[in-house]
């Protein structure tokens, strides 16, 4: 399946979760993540599967005012 | 200060100084400059994670641990309600239950002033999902009261454009929104240097919040200990009251007994 993460297109395997993408992509420290605009909290992580479409944004905190 | 606590939100801190952490040349200047300001609430903002960077690479939260400060998530760079409230949302998740934000909808690039109406509705839906709202405003007494009322934890209206360094443009108005204020009142954007965090805690502001006359300065680390000094002063002198002005001249001196 195909979804977007932070705007760049990712080809993933079917039944992967959203605790497979973060692992796959090496970004389990400090982040935050939405799917289609909506919050997917930590704890659903693993529970969680992606869609074909999917939009996924991953945050972090960076210096700012 | 001890004995003269800035209260946000039920909690109290000694600083009145709150700084961002934008701007600066690297993590170690970061730490260094928010150190030497003593600032206990420092500003972050929200960006997409660069997939495929260095996964151990340090993260600002590692150099400025929540543990030691109160991170204040900024919705900065937000043009809109909607993507103010994913920001924090998104805040609350990273942060694990996090309320307190700072929230910062902008109506253009070039002033970066607020869209006031955004801001209002986006400061509704934030505080009906039960976030504790610190809101960057411009220096509108009509718009200060409203967000007040509407539950914003802190207002905090801007002395000058974000980043411009121009100082305290509109005493008078801030004055009236400080006169009539139910919440803290902080100067968010326009500080350039010391003497203008002195001036707004002398017109009475409980705190002051700045950025880029921190880091932009020559020496961060030293200007970061300066603007400690001067909100400390400033607000040492407002408690204190100032003398009346007068249009003449007053001697400090007796005036009996000199020599004739």
């Amino acid at each position: 399946m195909r979804v977007t993460v932070n705007g760049e297109t990712h080809s993933l395997p079917d039944e992967t979760t959203v605790e497979d993408l973060t692992r796959h992509l090496h970004v389990e420290g400090r982040i935050a993540l939405e799917i289609n605009r909506e919050v997917v909290p930590r704890s659903r992580w693993t529970a969680h599967p992606l869609r074909e479409g999917d939009a996924i944004e991953i945050v972090r905190a960076i210096g700012g005012g | 200060m001890a004995g003269d606590p800035l209260v946000i939100a039920g909690r109290s801190y000694t600083s009145r100084l709150l700084v961002g952490t934008g701007k600066y040349q690297d993590l170690e200047q970061t730490r260094d400059a928010i150190e030497a300001s003593g600032a206990e609430i420092v500003t972050v903002a929200l960006r997409r994670t660069n997939i495929g960077q260095d996964p151990d690479a340090p993260n600002l939260l590692d150099v400025l641990s929540p543990d030691d400060y109160t991170i204040l998530p900024n919705t900065a760079g937000c043009y809109s309600a909607e993507d103010a409230i994913r920001v924090c949302r998104l805040a609350r998740e990273l942060l694990g239950g996090h309320r307190l934000v700072k929230l910062e909808v902008l109506g253009d690039k070039r002033t970066l002033y607020p869209d006031v109406a955004q801001t209002l509705s986006a400061a509704e839906t934030l505080i009906a999902e039960d976030f504790e709202v610190m809101v960057y405003t411009n220096d509108d007494p009509i718009t200060a009261k409203r967000l007040a009322e509407i539950g914003c934890v802190a207002v905090m209206p801007l002395a000058a454009p974000i980043g411009s360094g121009r100082g305290i443009r509109n005493p008078d108005n801030l004055k009236i929104i400080l006169e009539e204020a139910t919440t803290p009142i902080l100067v968010d954007a326009g500080v350039g240097i010391a003497s203008d965090a002195a001036i707004a805690m002398e017109l009475g502001c409980d705190g002051v919040l700045m950025n880029t006359a921190i880091a932009e300065a020559g020496d961060p680390v030293q200007m970061a200990r300066a603007m400690c000094l001067a909100v400390e002063a400033g607000r040492l002198a407002w408690r204190s009251g100032r003398m009346p002005e007068r249009r003449f001249a007053s001697s400090s001196s007796p005036t009996e007994g000199t020599l004739t």
